[in-house]
């Protein structure tokens, strides 16, 4: 070890592998993971969440899994739980809607109304 | 003059030098605290709790190295600090076989002292007791363990001073016990029997073997021609036993007793030393001449010899050949003196008197034993000695002086100084330089190998040559020599070495002084310093003007280092592994 | 590699005890059953402290714990949690917290309470991945020291955090840095006291087995601080589990850089060496510690001169324990006032305490100073089993004392245990309910003593004994007037000249016990009574003859034939024969057969 920068560095790379075992002040994308939520496609979901998470570097978020929640015909269906506790439901999602809901959402704080049950269910 | 510093002992201001301890100091302020592990220089350890003093901390300290600082306030003589030391005493009285009345060191015991002085009930704590087996296979020492009382004077002695650890704690707490590796018998351990561990027991637990009864047999039976020969440090040491001073020569007295013991003849040990003198010079000069193995070292002293063979074994060829006084002159009784006197050598039996109790190993080397015989029958200490004479009633105090008995019985000076340590040395060197520089040389007293410093080193201009000698005391001191020696690095012609501290008037079979004595005095000085006073008391101090010895050489021998003298003068060595592999199995 | 979940398993040693490799190994093979290895990772952390309800697995990000996982549970996890995302309820610890698993571990009233420093990362990081000690700001105190701060600055820190050694005496841990740094030395050492002997207490083991690297990063601290280059920690070789996970972090260190010459770039140097210990308990004293580390027989000496001035080799020398240490990183990075805001007035920070014995949530512990027994026992704890009352908890182990139930809201700290005859040792804390005799328990403790006394003093070596005799007659029933006084006599005396701190601390189990539950030694010896019917010599099973039926079931259950009598009529129990195993009363449908 040559200096902090370089303790500083690990770090930085390590804390990423241990980060979603910290709850406190963190948003949370809850997805489906029902029998339901799964046969819709609810894996790729959460896999697109994760691995775009990871690559933007966005740390105070954690995905994780629910299981029904009664709305199967939604699925699959993702919920973002701010750390004020407000809620966004998110249905019929798929990867690429996913990775929107990452850039849109949780990088920018612009929720995607497009993809809400609210926005959904009124058509 | 070092620093100073001002406590408070008991009230009363003390001026104590940085570095002592409180009891040091209070001992400066004419306060005397009880001790009982501590031994000055060899066991510094804390661990009896008897010295302990109130120093205004948590618990109470030991004094004995508790360090003195500015402003300490201590208090040796409170209620509190008494009854702690009374109860320890009584707990470690609750475990020791309290069989005093027949206790070798009834008397002279220094629990006894303490429970006497500190007025203790040996009843308090009744509970039970460890029960061990005697360890009385040594030739030498016999260890009991039920008398033991965990001071650790001896481990330390043995492991620290002697280097030759072979006793140590082992166990704990209650089941502590003082042990060989293995709980081997002391016989089957590199224990080169020097004896120090017993003269450090403040108790009985470290005996030698007694042999009196052996020489009480002997005595008793008509058939037998018993003689005995006295070492040197005997004199100068027995007298204790009977309430002489310390340093107080008894020759004459020690002479008369043994011959009321019914010896038939009493002979002095000196006379062989000188022999060895002869023996041995002659050898230092032959090697010097001849390019022999050099540095030369003695082989008196049976401890080093065991030492030597145990753990320097590579290093045997550098030993004199010359056995030691006692089984030359052991030698020359069975040979020599049985022929002049017409007595057949299995008729005769020679007991010897030694400071020491590796000489009882010694007599036992089947090796030694030229004529046929042993040469030397019993070996006993000047302890035992001391016992033989109490028990047959003579009053040693008052007994006239005697002489030594003829045809043996005169020595040189240079014969009696054996007994200090650098004894042997300066006696070599009084005849070897004249013996080098082919003239009587008036200057005998070689200073610089005298005195109690560990290693001594002394260099003596002769013809063509600067003669180079270094004396060595206690086995760690010889060790140190002998590394060197090992190494290369000792460029030496002569060394001598005693297995002892002090040498042989400090010897593990001389009179026993408690701590209180030995950490206020240095017994080596003040013994050795009778064995000086002796030499200069006579008129021949060089082994060479030994009249009768050298009517021995002219009648017998011939000239030293002769076929014969070889053959009754000189011994061998047995190579010695340092704890046997299979013990480490 | 990124995981959208990890899957933290317990590998303390109460857990690996209990199957916890086999869980892993079970996660491991279902996973990949279900091809979701990629996803999901799998981690052995050290022990999480709640021992009792082991093995502990807990699934992030949810923070669901589950206790007493058997690998047979480990199906439902993965089919149920980790594919469908289905919390396994029935696993969960405490029923009650189930609601909002999210929060789960830190909610459960187990943890609520505890404030946890030295055991920030044990259960939260696998202790055999650097990294992961460095995510949790691992060596960024060692970096801040070094790149930042004097010697003076560090000493200066740790004194004003108030932090005590956690080990037993409770000395200032800044001062004893203080002192070493002070002579000037060609050689300094920094040492580790991971000796950890009292009965019961284990929690060097679970920071060494759950966070190894916060150790290692305090004691290059205390070495830079001092001005020493060279480290020995003294383990148990009992502690195979510590040893391993020491031995690997050491390694990670070095390959890091974090250990060895140089460190940040600067001049300072630092190497850690591993001793192990044989398990004798002295050596957890400091000296002899030091003696057996130099390789010689564990045996203390007098003090002076201390081990600042002439410790290991005779060297300046400090020697903290390993909970001690642990606390360093922490109030490095967060200042001493942070550290000095918890706790009470003269002790700072928190405790961790291993309780056990009577007592529901048996595990490790850390509080703030000053927390109540009371919070400890009922809040934390989870109360007495059976509802048995509350009688002493002791702690401080064989050299503590006992704490009646009418001191159970004294506030714990170091001074408050003291003065009542107890001490805060290294933190164990056992439970005593109303069917524990006290003179039993000071008879286990001295037993204890006796037992590992090292031998050297008299006073410990036959004092102790002697001592235990007396107790073991009294609770024979063989006691006699005075033995309590003889027992004063001795505790008084063995206090006052042992030659070491256990040795002065032996009676100290007696002198508690005798200061509160003096009237139970009275009733074993001069009533013959056992209050607590503990101890069997002075029991005695009596059938109550108005109760007594005469069915013989006692009799027939009874392995010595001691009772008869005839049927329909009331039974009776010879007493000479009697083994007082209670297996009659057991037996007895009636409630007739009771102990006196």
């Amino acid at each position: 070890m040559k200096s902090l920068a370089e303790l500083k560095a690990i770090r930085e790379k390590a804390l990423k592998e241990i980060n979603l075992r910290d709850n406190a002040d963190k948003i949370r994308v809850v997805v489906g993971m029902a029998t339901c939520g799964i046969a819709a496609g609810a894996r790729p979901v959460m896999n697109a969440f994760v691995e775009e998470l990871n690559k933007r570097n966005i740390k105070n978020v954690n995905v994780l899994m629910t299981g029904c929640v009664g709305a199967c015909r939604l699925e699959p269906m993702a919920e973002v739980i701010d750390a004020r506790g407000e809620k966004t439901t998110y249905v019929k999602l798929d990867a690429d809607k996913a990775r929107k809901i990452v850039v849109e959402h949780l990088v920018n704080g612009r929720p995607v109304i497009e993809y809400t049950i609210g926005e959904t269910e009124r058509e | 003059m070092s620093e100073m510093v001002t406590l408070t002992i008991d009230g009363k201001e003390v001026k104590a030098p940085i570095g002592s301890t409180v009891l040091e100091a209070a001992r400066l302020a004419g306060i005397k605290i009880p001790t009982l592990c501590y031994l000055k220089d060899i066991n510094e350890i804390g661990a009896c709790r008897m010295c302990v003093v109130d120093v205004g901390a948590r618990s109470l300290q030991a004094s004995c190295v508790y360090p003195v600082s500015e402003g300490l306030k201590v208090i040796t003589n409170s209620p509190e600090v008494r009854e702690a030391r009374r109860v320890t005493l009584e707990l470690i009285l609750s475990n020791h076989d309290k069989k005093c009345l027949s206790c070798v060191r009834s008397e002279n015991c220094e629990l006894q002292k303490l429970a006497k002085d500190l007025n203790v009930d040996d009843t308090h704590f009744e509970g039970a007791s460890n029960h061990y087996e005697i360890d009385d296979l040594s030739p030498s020492i016999v260890r009991d363990p039920n008398k033991c009382i965990l001071c650790r004077r001896c481990v330390s002695i043995c492991k620290n001073v002697q280097t030759v650890s072979v006793i140590e704690t082992n166990e704990r707490g209650f089941n502590t016990i003082v042990s060989s590796p293995f709980n081997m018998a002391l016989k089957d351990t590199p224990c080169v029997n020097c004896g120090q561990c017993i003269v450090a027991c403040p108790v009985g637990a470290l005996r030698e073997k007694d042999n009196t009864d052996k020489v009480w047999e002997a005595l008793a039976n008509p058939e037998l021609h018993v003689v005995v020969q006295t070492a040197p440090a005997v004199r100068v040491a027995i007298g204790e036993e009977f309430g002489f001073p310390i340093g107080t020569r008894c020759t004459g007295k020690m002479v008369a007793a043994l011959k009321r013991l019914g010896f038939d003849k009493v002979f002095d040990t000196d006379t062989a030393a000188d022999l060895t003198i002869m023996e041995e010079g002659t050898e230092l000069i032959e090697r010097i001449k001849n390019g022999g193995k050099l540095p030369l070292i003695t082989s008196c002293s049976p401890g080093w010899i065991k030492f030597c063979e145990h753990n320097y074994p590579d290093l045997l060829e550098h030993l004199s050949s010359c056995k030691s006084p006692q089984n030359m002159f052991g030698a020359v009784l069975k040979s020599y003196y049985a022929e002049k006197m017409g007595i057949d050598p299995a008729k005769m039996f020679v007991v010897s008197v030694m400071p020491c109790t590796a000489k009882k190993f010694e007599v036992e080397r089947p090796e030694l034993a030229s004529t046929g015989y042993p040469d030397v029958d019993v070996s006993i200490t000047t302890r035992e000695a001391a016992r033989m004479i109490k028990e047959a009633g003579i009053d040693f105090v008052n007994l006239p002086d005697e002489q030594f008995d003829d045809p043996m019985g005169d020595a040189s000076g240079a014969g009696v100084i054996f007994g200090a340590t650098g004894g042997v040395m300066e006696a070599a060197l009084r005849t070897v330089v004249d013996i080098l520089t082919g003239k009587d040389n008036e200057n005998i007293e070689y200073k610089a190998v005298r005195g109690v410093e560990g290693v001594k080193v002394a260099e003596v201009e002769v013809p063509g040559l600067t003669l180079r000698a270094a004396v060595a005391h206690g086995l760690g001191n010889a060790r140190k020599l002998m590394d060197q020696v090992r190494a290369g690095e000792a460029d030496y012609h002569f060394i001598e070495i005693m297995a002892c501290p002090g040498g042989c008037v400090t010897g593990g079979g001389q009179p026993i002084q408690p701590s209180s004595v030995t950490n206020l005095i240095d017994l080596k000085a003040e013994r050795a310093k009778a064995i000086y006073a002796e030499d200069e008391s006579l008129t021949f101090r060089k082994s060479h003007k030994n009249e009768k010895m050298m009517r021995l050489y002219e009648e017998y021998f011939e000239k030293p280092g002769s076929h014969k003298a070889h053959e009754l003068l000189h011994t061998h060595y047995v190579l010695r592994e340092n704890y046997p592999e299979e013990c480490c199995k | 590699m990124f995981y959208r979940s990890h899957v933290l398993v317990c590998g303390g040693t109460g857990c690996t005890a209990s199957q916890s490799n086999e869980i892993i190994k079970q996660f491991e093979k279902l996973l990949e059953d279900n091809n979701i290895e990629n996803e999901v990772k799998v981690v052995k952390t050290g022990c999480f402290g709640l021992c009792e309800k082991g093995p502990i697995v807990v699934v992030y990000p949810e923070g669901a714990t589950y206790s007493r996982v058997t690998p047979d549970d480990v199906k439902e996890i993965v089919s149920e949690h980790l594919v469908k995302g289905r919390i396994v309820k029935r696993l969960l610890l405490g029923e009650k917290e189930a609601e909002d698993v999210s929060k789960a571990l830190e909610d459960v009233g187990f943890f609520k309470r505890q404030h946890r420093i030295a055991l920030r990362n044990c259960g939260v990081i696998n202790p055999e991945n650097i990294e992961e000690y460095i995510a949790r700001e691992g060596y960024l105190a060692l970096g801040k020291v070094l790149t930042e701060m004097s010697p003076a600055q560090v000493i200066d820190i740790i004194k004003k955090s108030g932090l005590r050694g956690r080990g037993g005496g409770g000395f200032p841990t800044g001062l004893k840095w203080e002192f070493a740094s002070k002579p000037q030395a060609d050689q300094k050492y920094v040492c580790c006291n991971a000796d950890e002997g009292d009965p019961g207490a284990f929690m060097d083991r679970s920071i060494l087995e759950g966070d190894p690297h916060s150790v290692i990063e305090a004691m290059a601290i205390a070495g830079y601080a001092i001005g020493a280059d060279k480290g020995f920690i003294y383990v148990r070789a009992e502690y195979p589990i510590a040893v391993t996970r020491l031995n690997i972090a050491l390694k990670q260190a070095k390959e890091y850089g974090l250990l060895g010459r140089n460190i940040f770039g600067t001049d300072f140097s630092f190497d850690i060496e591993i001793r192990l210990g044989a398990g004798a308990f002295v050596c957890g004293e400091e000296t002899a510690l030091m003696t057996s580390v130099e390789g010689k027989r564990g045996e203390p000496r007098p003090r002076p001169p201390f081990p600042a001035n002439k410790g290991l080799w005779q060297k300046p020398t400090i020697l903290n324990n390993v909970e001690t240490y642990a606390n360093i990183p922490a109030i490095i990075l967060n200042g001493p006032e942070w550290f000095s805001g918890i706790g009470t007035e003269k002790s700072k920070g928190t405790k961790v305490f291993a309780i056990g014995g009577k007592i529901n949530n048996t595990g490790l512990v850390e509080i703030p100073m000053g927390t109540t027994l009371r919070e400890v026992i009922y809040d934390i704890g989870g109360g007495i089993p059976n509802e048995k009352k509350f009688k002493a908890a002791q702690t401080g182990g064989p050299s503590g004392g006992c704490i009646p139930a009418d001191k159970i809201d004294t506030p714990i700290d170091y001074d408050n245990l003291t003065e009542l005859g107890s001490m805060m040792g290294s933190g164990g804390l056992i439970v005593m309910d109303e069917d524990n005799c006290m003179v039993d328990i000071a008879k286990f403790f001295l037993d204890f003593t006796v037992d590992e006394s090292c031998g050297k003093c008299p006073p410990c070596r036959i004092g102790t004994k002697r001592m235990y005799e007396i107790l073991e007659k009294i609770t024979e029933g063989r006691g006699e007037d005075g033995d309590i006084e003889k027992l004063e006599l001795l505790a008084k005396n063995i206090k006052a000249s042992a030659l070491c701190g256990l040795g002065q601390t032996a009676p100290n189990p007696i002198l508690s016990t005798l200061r509160y539950f003096r009237d139970e030694y009275e009733a074993h010896i001069y009533e013959k009574r056992c209050p607590a019917g503990v101890c069997k010599a002075l029991l005695r099973y009596v059938i109550d003859e108005d109760k007594c039926k005469g069915c013989s079931l006692c009799a027939r259950k009874c392995p010595v034939n001691a009772i008869s009598g005839e049927l329909r009529k009331p039974y009776h129990i010879d007493q000479s024969i009697c083994i007082k195993c209670g297996a009659c009363m057991e037996t007895c449908k009636f409630g007739a057969i009771s102990k006196v």
